[in-house]
């Protein structure tokens, strides 16, 4: 022990026998104490008591109104920039590169941003443009970059989508990737796509959308009028859109399940299943899976494209519908009615059955929402994330008897809005729920304290306002960092959706348990059995 | 993994040659001469690593480097926990640099601090073609309105802020009259400026000597003055490293005046001119600062390093230096306490990772810092590199690093996967981005951004916590099961 300059003794919290981490360290007297110190004497801080006030005051009505009057300042969204979706959308080609044109640090925070969700490596280049590309334009970088990225991860395709740096130069992509074919920085006949990704429009599943669109259009179009255009033969496959979506790696594969069993000729349009889930073994794999050229090319013969987010996919289905396809949109279906809907619509577009293996999964997920949905009905729910997760969520917990009460995307639009309404006025459970479309996780913190709910669905931001208003978080959508892996378990299908309601039912006990866990105070009903 | 065999260094630079030139062969020939400047082995003796740095990445390559607002709004403002940082432009520089660099500080988030919070103007299309000044001097007052315990608000511009030519110094001024002279800061650190992060920390430092220094010169401060106050520069109290820093330094009887920028506040930045002594932990992000508080205010500077029981003495002995006898018999008290107590952790694990060798590329200060709290554990850093590095950093290397140990500025995907392959570290310490690709190759990783969600790694209680993290990446089990038995 030895006395620092206020005369307190001060020791060393970490030994050899008792090494703390962050979590508690800095709850040891010694760090208290310093913090204290810290904002007594140097912070010019305004002290408990007015720290309080504006706190109580942030949780009233009146609060509430200026917070919703609010017309410029954005804060905590629920939403990324649409060169995100892009990334999200070009990995899911088979050796396929994505190659962002614009600014490099844009680069490094969607590389990060998916690793920091998915546990893995995400692969993506920058045209890395400076100053002197703001002035004279990015075709320089555009030229080099292509040949080198061409030479260094030998791709098979390069799918190129721009950062709002090159969108306000106004670079052309089509134009600049001719010009460096020529240049040869890649062969003339190499598959190069193109998106613009202005991320001042729209969100990460504009992004999305607008790769996809850009992938079809280049296969089916004529490779930007290098080739003929491709003549549909119309066959009896059946392409699926799965959309930006957090749970890709679990919910591909089991869509792709459904349809072995179906006996159904399917194409994953955009497979990014595989790429994120590569294993350990000695081995890095820059590319795995994906859908292939070919199919990307041979989709335009489906019968159909059936996208799971339609909110994700509006051009790339108008476009497609274009080609002469029959296109049916989803909004990312979770439960009993959505999930029989899915599949009605394979079956009704391909003339399959639906297998009484599917019918017998969707009996337990009957016998298994009879068990427990007690527990849920009538617990109300604050639902946030994509306007499509967002509706799939909505309609599982009507199914289960619980009331959803507020529903908010911040990506979300009018149609949404009103898209999800119908959908509340069609059940009993919906009448006490708001849509939110364009709104902030800041304003459902207001909605939080005057209009409190049980539990609240969402990602992992949700964990601030879990904080503040004690709502418990049941995390699911994008992004997830602080738990590990949820992106392996699907939530589509009968089986995606045991797990969703899995998780909720956890949710639930956890907090009962821990409403009643103080012995010999409250745990009159710690019971053994739930 | 690594032999045991010693290899001379004259062995390794002949392999590390050969290494290099087998990387650069995958180039194409212009930019594989452009990156052989930047790829070299340390030569002993010599005052400098032999490799370029602080110049344009190659487009194509896979950069691992970042922004200047990444440098500024991610790095040097945003643990500025009292006041609000505005990422001026589209939703995404905020959304993905949201709450994830760890800068741990204690406040009531969203009432008198807001550092995990993500404030942006979320630019609109209509936006870029009518301007944003409007847009953002609402802003500002919505901020005024909801959050009255804000200290002062930073306008963070990302790209299209430069280009569509908004000026927002002029609505900053116009708002900081309208309310009484509050802090109303704007920051030119759009991303496509300069090379990476760096320039951001530059401009984020120049904005504080032009919009804080010098605005506030007839504030008074709140403290009397003593002859052993210090101001810690350049520690963003990443999983609270500057506590885990303050703390000695208070036990050795100092008086620690501000935090820059971990856990900070406006008036601690205010009130730094009246330090006797800055000491400087990320040089590279800090020094611009630190130096024009010498020119202008007369304040002596100090680099120091926590990072290891050895550089934690050296530094705690170099900083009393500049003090009288009683902070010199106070830093004598101090590190004779924490000996013994080091040497326990030392003991317990320096068995387990004896020998073992590491390949580092980071940023900042770390490529360099870390070094000794390896060899602390008897651990050898075998490569090591810098995103944004400067001349003067590898400079500052050359005192830590071994004859023939592989540099590689702006190290690129395809060249840190090569190298590793060969070299078969048995740890690499890099980022997010590239943890999970070594780990796929069976190759032990930890986090020398984030500390992989552990730290503080900074003073005598971060040394323990980071001898037991290279412990558990180390000698996880699973790393020996990464091969089927049949395969």
């Amino acid at each position: 022990m030895s006395p620092n300059f206020l005369g307190k003794n001060i020791t060393m919290t970490e030994t050899a026998e008792k090494i703390r981490d962050h979590f508690d360290l800095f709850h040891q007297p010694e760090y208290a104490d310093m913090m204290d110190n810290k904002r007594k004497q140097f912070e010019n801080s305004v002290g408990e008591a007015e720290v309080a006030r504006v706190s109580d005051w942030t949780k009233t009505k009146e609060y509430q109104e200026k917070n919703f009057a609010r017309e410029a300042l954005v804060i905590n969204p629920a939403k990324a920039c649409q060169p995100l979706g892009a990334v999200f959308a070009a990995v899911g080609f088979e050796k396929t590169l994505p190659f962002v044109h614009g600014s490099q640090g844009c680069v490094a925070y969607y590389r990060s941003h998916f690793s920091r969700h998915f546990k893995e490596p995400t692969s993506c280049v920058s045209s890395s443009m400076t100053e002197d590309a703001a002035v004279f334009g990015g075709l320089n970088n555009m030229i080099d970059g292509l040949a080198n990225s061409y030479a260094l991860y030998k791709p098979k395709m390069i799918a190129v989508s721009t950062t709002c740096m090159a969108e306000v130069i106004g670079d052309d992509l089509n134009a600049f990737i001719k010009n460096a074919k020529e240049k040869g920085s890649v062969p003339q006949d190499f598959d190069v796509t193109y998106a613009h990704t202005p991320a001042f429009v729209g969100s990460h599943i504009t992004g999305y959308d607008n790769v996809m669109k850009g992938v079809v259009e280049h296969f089916w179009d004529g490779k930007s009028g290098t080739v003929e255009k491709l003549e549909r033969k119309p066959n009896e496959s059946v392409n699926f859109l799965g959309g930006f979506d957090g749970n890709t790696v679990g919910n591909i594969r089991e869509v792709k399940r459904i349809f072995e069993l179906m006996g159904v000729d399917y194409t994953i349009f955009g497979d990014n299943s595989d790429v994120w889930d590569t294993p350990a073994d000695g081995e890095f794999r820059m590319y795995d899976g994906g859908t292939t050229l070919e199919q990307a090319a041979n989709a335009i013969h489906a019968k159909a494209t059936i996208s799971m987010q339609e909110f994700c996919t509006e051009k790339t289905l108008a476009t497609i519908a274009a080609h002469g396809q029959e296109v049916v949109a989803f909004n990312s279906p979770i439960g009993i009615t959505g999930t029989d809907r899915f599949l009605q619509a394979i079956s009704r577009i391909t003339g399959k059955a639906i297998p009484e293996a599917l019918t017998k999964e969707r009996g337990r997920l009957v016998d298994a929402i009879g068990d427990s949905s007690a527990h849920i009905h009538g617990k109300k729910f604050a639902i946030f994330g994509d306007p499509d997760l967002c509706y799939g969520l909505a309609e599982f917990i009507l199914e289960l008897g619980g009331e959803p009460t507020h529903i908010l995307a911040t990506n979300g639009n009018k149609t949404w809005e009103a898209k999800v309404q119908a959908l509340l006025d069609s059940s009993p459970f919906g009448v006490n729920c708001k849509v939110y479309a364009g709104k902030d996780l800041w304003h459902l913190r207001s909605l939080l304290f005057t209009e409190p709910v049980d539990f609240m669905i969402g990602n992992t931001y949700g964990k601030y306002l879990e904080r503040d208003t004690g709502t418990p978080l049941i995390r699911m959508g994008f992004p997830v960092f602080d738990r590990h892996h949820h992106h392996r378990s699907p939530i589509w299908g009968y089986q995606g959706t045991m797990n969703v309601l899995v998780k909720i039912l956890d949710k639930i006990f956890d907090e009962m348990d821990k409403a009643t866990n103080i012995a010999g105070k409250t745990d009159l009903s710690f019971d053994i059995i739930r | 993994m690594s032999t045991a065999v010693a290899e001379s260094p004259a062995d390794i630079k002949e392999r590390n040659k050969k290494l290099i030139g087998e990387v650069l062969e995958a180039y194409p020939d212009k930019s594989a001469k452009r990156r052989a400047k930047h790829l070299n082995s340390y030569e002993a003796e010599k005052a400098e690593c032999s490799v370029k740095s602080n110049i344009k990445s190659i487009p194509g390559v896979m950069t691992i480097r970042g922004c200047a607002y990444a440098g500024s709004k991610g790095v040097v403002w945003g643990p500025i926990k009292d006041m609000v940082h505005i990422s001026h432009g589209p939703v995404g520089c905020g959304q993905y640099s949201w709450g994830s660099r760890r800068n741990y500080y204690k406040g009531n988030t969203g009432i008198d601090t807001f550092g995990t919070m993500q404030f942006t103007s979320d630019f609109q299309e209509k936006d870029i073609v009518f301007g944003g000044d409007k847009k953002l001097g609402k802003i500002i007052d919505e901020i005024q309105e909801l959050f009255p315990l804000n200290r002062g608000i930073s306008v963070q511009s990302e790209c299209p802020i430069g280009l569509i030519g908004d000026d927002i110094e002029a609505v900053s001024k116009a708002k900081t009259k309208q309310y009484d002279g509050k802090p109303i800061i704007p920051v030119r650190c759009e991303g496509f400026r300069g090379v990476s992060q760096s320039l951001g920390h530059h401009i984020a430092n120049d904005v504080i000597r032009d919009w804080v220094f010098d605005k506030a010169g007839d504030k008074v401060a709140t403290f009397e003055s003593t002859p052993y106050d210090v101001a810690i520069i350049g520690d963003y109290n990443i999983g609270g490293d500057a506590w885990a820093s303050r703390i000695l330094l208070e036990e050795m009887g100092l008086r620690v005046i501000a935090q820059w920028s971990g856990d900070g506040t406006i008036a601690e930045l205010e009130n730094t001119p009246k330090a006797k002594l800055n000491i400087l932990h990320c040089y590279r992000s800090m020094n611009y600062i630190t130096r024009h508080m010498e020119e202008k205010f007369g304040i002596p500077w100090v680099e120091y390093n926590f990072f290891g029981p050895t550089k934690i003495e050296a530094s705690l002995r170099e900083i009393a230096s500049k003090f009288d006898d009683k902070i010199k018999e106070g830093a004598e008290r101090v590190i004779a306490k924490y000996k013994p107590r080091m040497q326990a952790i030392v003991d317990r694990y320096r068995p387990r990772l004896e020998g073992k060798k590491v390949m580092l590329y980071v940023g900042g200060l770390r490529p360099r810092h870390v070094i000794g709290a390896y060899e602390d554990l008897g651990m050898e850093v075998v490569g090591t590199g810098y995103e944004f590095g400067h001349n003067d950093d590898y400079q500052r290397t050359t005192h830590y690093v071994k004859d023939g140990t592989l540099i590689y500025d702006d190290v690129t995907g395809y060249e840190f996967e090569k190298f590793v392959e060969k070299v078969r570290p048995d740890l690499v310490g890099s980022g997010i981005k590239e943890k999970y690709i070594f780990q796929k190759m069976g190759v032990p990783f930890r986090q020398m951004h984030s500390w992989d969600y552990s730290g503080p790694y900074h003073g005598y209680d971060g040394f323990a916590i980071f001898a037991r993290d290279m412990d558990i990446a180390i000698n996880a089990p699973i790393w020996k099961l990464t091969k089927a038995p049949w395969s």
